[in-house]
């Protein structure tokens, strides 16, 4: 049983509190939860939040984890905490009191991170909790709706699920309405004033195709569909908003694993040294402390990368080397007011790229790998010629740069075309071969898949006998980069990927219309 | 600015009322469930089932409940971290599947990445296989034997039992009336203690409690004079009963007879016992007393045990009547068609003796008429159609509506071979 009681935690925390407003931290006010490990199962499974929708896959990943527990494959975390206002964290019941009091410091990290990361600024901390619930009494009231049923609400958010991420990533650049973006069209059509008219032939206005749908290249595909499937009930309508919240809400920890990672990292160690443990506590500290930031050879433990850089940023804050001072001058502020400031305007991205140096990367022994044959083979390392590749390389695999970019281009003109976009899972493995076209019987699988879950949209009026419905799914990649000249097929809108920068990335791209 | 922090203690009343996971769990598992029905003739004809037993555990692959998403495939490159001193061409792991497609068929050593896989016991399996199969027109006969199981019977209501079984109208109603008592018992109460007063205290009392319910009623407007809670007690809970009631339905006997000559070659008889398997199977987990008799036949046929049936390889000629014989031998015996229902299956490659044929037909036809079923199937895998005798167009003749044919040419076949045999809701034509 544990070795502590409430009192302990609360006389930690008040020297934890301490030490976290001395580093100049500032964060939303904090709530700890005691719970058991079912709890902290069921909370890893539904990503920590306490009143979330059901659905299969949250079961699906709580057998696995319970599964992975029980077998004693992966522990537990120690920690889990969720952006909102108050932040919600849960400790586990049967952790030590060491456990618990690094569990706490480092909880105060991310909040601080939640808490004034630009990339949460629109994550609307304080509604968080209730948001979520509201999201779950309207889909349980979708299920439980005679007329409507678990099956049809199952069969949109599986589809949903899997275009969930395919939307805008940089949540601090507005977007704009519609009425703007027609706007900009028309300023854009305007010819630009020339100055030297005369010698010129006076360039034609052309006026700008408002009706297109969508007017610029979109990347927010379920809202897309949400607002111009004229097929779709309310309800699924709805549905396709509350998976795109829930993205919402998610991505800015996705696009900043190892900062705020590190950062809670740094921040525990740096008040764990503060607090004046005692000895036994100590060293049990300094056990967890390096089970939780040692390197992961072959892969990237963010906790480990995240911690370094934090740590070696403030030590070029504040004692630069000789070359450091040459090549960059003098720091303008301490190492601390640097860190303070990096963790507010910097993404996982930024971050790397501004402050991920050679010797950093040397020392962190970074390598760039890549599939030869049946085995990973290291393709560069970070020496001299090498460490801007794999850097840059390392850019394109984190956060948001991981997920495929799909857009839908504006429809080429076609005025009698009426539009229509479903959606349907997408049976990615089945797609995914070497590089080369599919075999036939590969692709026929896969379109059929695709049909089925439009079909199934036959609730929303989707299959009405007069809409004829169209599955397109091409696959582009470097070998063929998409071609800017070459019109788009007359009478078709297809989701195009822009992966041209990768390697032979396979992709696939699906469009459905029906034409009445 | 200080950061104000809260501490919740544990619960353990929370920790073990909510299972917030147990609908979604419940709704995987069914779906792994449908998953692996819509594969079972795949799974049989994967896994050699035969002769295993039934809590061996069986990896099934599950297809259509994975989540898709858009994904890079797996020939990008990477960034890893090495433990110092990393040099180019090092190894550093395993390429997923993707790098063995090409060309090769080995197994990749993970399974996991194209496949989905569950863990199910060959008993779930032949649960979930058998669940809308019957043994056909099974007729009442006189001497019934066999027990059908049905909980169906009602016997009042108790006052302990399982949660399902709750009868939340008369539990509420009996919550109402206790309330009333008490209530009643409350305004004696108060009107014992003013019974020096003139007027009648009972009624006086009684008539303060209407008022007071009047009150309640317009105190959801008002909102100030909230009703007192009343919970349910346990003694308000009332439990449907029920009881089991044994019923008795018909004999039934299963004749499995099978060709073990020398032209069954190890496909074959793989084929038929898989199929043979399958009935055995169906019959033990669908009834409780079914008898099953084994017979195997070359040009003589012997009554066996199911052991020997399952295991043992003979070889030999092939009298197809010397089997039906021995079918027909046993039923006047032991099995009087007016008091059994009887089954009858047959697992032959058709490459009878030709001098057997009109003898085998007549024999078919005889066993025909006592069975309720009599099912024939030849076993031809791919191509041996072709230069092998067949029994197929020998019972073309035969015209009995209780006998079916079918053909196995393949592992797939099996299953739905068997399905069209047991299925039940038969195409009577």
């Amino acid at each position: 049983m544990a070795n502590w009681d409430l009192s302990d935690l609360e006389y930690w925390d008040a020297k934890i509190r301490e030490q976290a407003e001395a580093l100049g931290l500032d964060c939303y006010p904090q709530e700890f939860e005691v719970c058991n490990h079912t709890d902290m199962l069921a909370y890893m499974a539904y990503s920590g939040i306490p009143s979330h929708y059901p659905h299969w896959s949250y079961g699906k990943s709580f057998e696995k984890l319970k599964t992975l527990y029980e077998y004693g494959v992966s522990g537990l975390p120690y920690e889990m905490v969720i952006n909102s206002n108050p932040a919600l964290a849960y400790l586990m019941r049967d952790n030590s009191l060491c456990l618990q009091i690094l569990t706490i410091a480092h909880v105060y990290g991310h909040n601080d991170f939640f808490k004034n990361n630009f990339t949460f600024k629109t994550t609307r901390a304080e509604f968080t909790l209730g948001t979520f619930r509201a999201h779950a009494e309207r889909v349980r009231g979708y299920t439980e709706d005679p007329s409507i049923g678990v099956d049809r609400v199952e069969s949109i958010l599986d589809a949903a699920h899997a275009l969930s991420l395919q939307r805008r990533r940089n949540l601090a650049i507005r977007k704009l309405t519609p009425e703007e973006e027609r706007e900009r069209m028309l300023q854009a059509a305007e010819p630009a004033p020339d100055p030297f008219q005369r010698l010129h032939r006076r360039s034609e206005y052309v006026q700008p195709d408002l009706q297109k749908l969508p007017l610029n290249p979109e990347e927010d595909l379920l809202l897309f569909i949400g607002d111009h499937n004229p097929y779709l009930a309310n309800w699924e309508r709805d549905l396709l908003t509350i998976v795109d919240d829930e993205a919402r809400y998610f991505i800015p920890q996705i696009e900043t694993k190892i900062m705020n990672e590190g950062w809670a990292s740094w921040v525990h160690r740096e008040i764990l040294n503060a607090i004046e443990l005692p000895q036994e506590l100590h060293l049990e500290f300094l056990v967890r402390h390096n089970q939780v930031v040692r390197p992961a050879p072959g892969g990237l433990n963010p906790y480990h990368v995240g911690l370094r850089l934090w740590t070696d940023l403030k030590r070029r804050f504040d004692e630069p080397t000789a070359e450091e001072v040459e090549e960059y001058g003098a720091p303008n502020m301490t190492g601390m007011q640097k860190l303070l400031d990096a963790r507010a305007t910097d993404r996982d991205i930024s971050f790397l790229r501004r402050y991920l140096g050679e010797t950093l990367m040397r020392d962190l022994d970074l390598f760039e790998y890549e599939p030869k044959g049946e085995d990973l083979v290291i393709s560069k390392v970070s020496d001299k010629q090498g460490w801007r590749d794999v850097k840059e390389q390392l850019l394109r695999n984190v956060g948001m740069a991981g997920v495929p970019v799909i857009r839908i281009p504006p429809p080429s003109p076609r005025p009698s075309t009426k539009l229509a976009y479903g959606i349907a899972p997408v049976n990615y493995d089945r797609m995914r071969s070497k590089g080369k076209a599919w075999t036939a019987p590969l692709r026929r699988k896969t379109l059929q898949r695709l049909r089925r879950g439009v079909a199934r949209r036959g609730s929303g009026g989707l299959s009405a006998p007069d809409v004829r419905k169209r599955v397109r799914v091409r696959t582009t990649g470097a070998e063929r980069p998409p071609d800017p000249l070459r019109a788009a097929p007359r009478r078709r809108c297809d989701l195009s990927v822009l992966a041209a920068k990768r390697r032979g990335p396979r992709l696939s791209l699906l469009s459905a219309y029906g034409r009445s | 600015m200080p950061i104000s922090t809260i501490f919740r203690p544990f619960r353990h009343s929370d920790a073990e009322r909510s299972d917030r996971t147990a609908g979604d769990r419940l709704r995987h598992r069914q779906k792994i469930r449908e998953s692996i029905r819509e594969n079972i003739a795949d799974i049989i004809a994967e896994e050699s089932i035969i002769g295993k037993s039934r809590d061996r555990v069986i990896k099934v692959p599950i297809r259509g409940i994975r989540e898709y998403r858009f994904v890079y495939g797996d020939n990008t490159p990477g960034v890893g971290q090495g433990d110092g001193g990393s040099q180019p061409g090092q190894v550093v792991g395993k390429a997923k599947g993707e790098g063995q497609a090409e060309g090769a068929d080995k197994a990749g050593d993970r399974a996991g990445v194209d496949y989905y896989e569950t863990d199910v016991t060959l008993e779930e399996l032949i649960d979930i296989m058998f669940e809308d199969l019957d043994l056909p027109d099974l007729e009442r006969k006189a001497l019934r034997q066999i027990e059908a199981l049905r909980m169906t019977k009602r016997r009042g209501y108790r006052t302990v039992g399982i949660r399902v079984r709750l009868d939340k109208h008369r539990t509420v109603k009996s919550r109402v009336k206790r309330k009333l008592a008490a209530q009643r018992r409350e305004a004696r109460g108060a009107a014992d203690a003013r019974s020096d007063e003139s007027v009648d205290p009972v009624a006086a009392a009684l008539q303060e409690l209407d008022e007071q319910r009047l009150d309640n009623d317009g105190g959801a407007q008002r909102g100030d004079a909230i009703e007192k809670r009343f919970p349910f007690h346990v003694d308000d809970l009332v439990y449907r009963h029920i009881t089991t009631d044994v019923r008795r339905e018909s004999n039934a006997v299963v004749m499995c007879i099978m060709d073990t000559s020398g032209s069954m070659d190890t496909m074959k008889k793989y084929l038929a016992r898989s199929f043979f398997f399958l009935l055995y199977q169906f019959i033990a987990t669908k009834y409780r007393s079914v008898e099953i008799v084994f017979i195997s036949h070359h040009t003589e046929a012997h009554e066996v045990t199911e052991e020997e049936f399952f295991h043992k390889g003979e070889s030999g000629g092939t009298f197809i009547s010397s089997g039906y014989q021995k079918a027909l031998e046993i039923i006047a015996e032991r099995y009087h068609p007016s008091l059994w229902n009887i089954y009858a299956f047959h697992c032959s490659d058709g490459d009878n003796f030709d001098s057997d044929n009109s003898t085998a037909l007549k024999a078919a036809s005889e066993l025909a008429n006592v069975c309720n079923l009599f099912g024939y199937g030849e076993i031809k895998p791919l191509g041996s159609r072709y230069y092998e005798s067949s029994m197929l167009n020998i019972f073309r003749r035969l015209d009995a509506d209780n006998f079916q044919t079918v053909l196995i040419e393949r592992k797939e076949d099996i299953w739905p071979s068997f399905k069209a045999f047991l299925a039940k809701e038969r195409v009577q034509d």
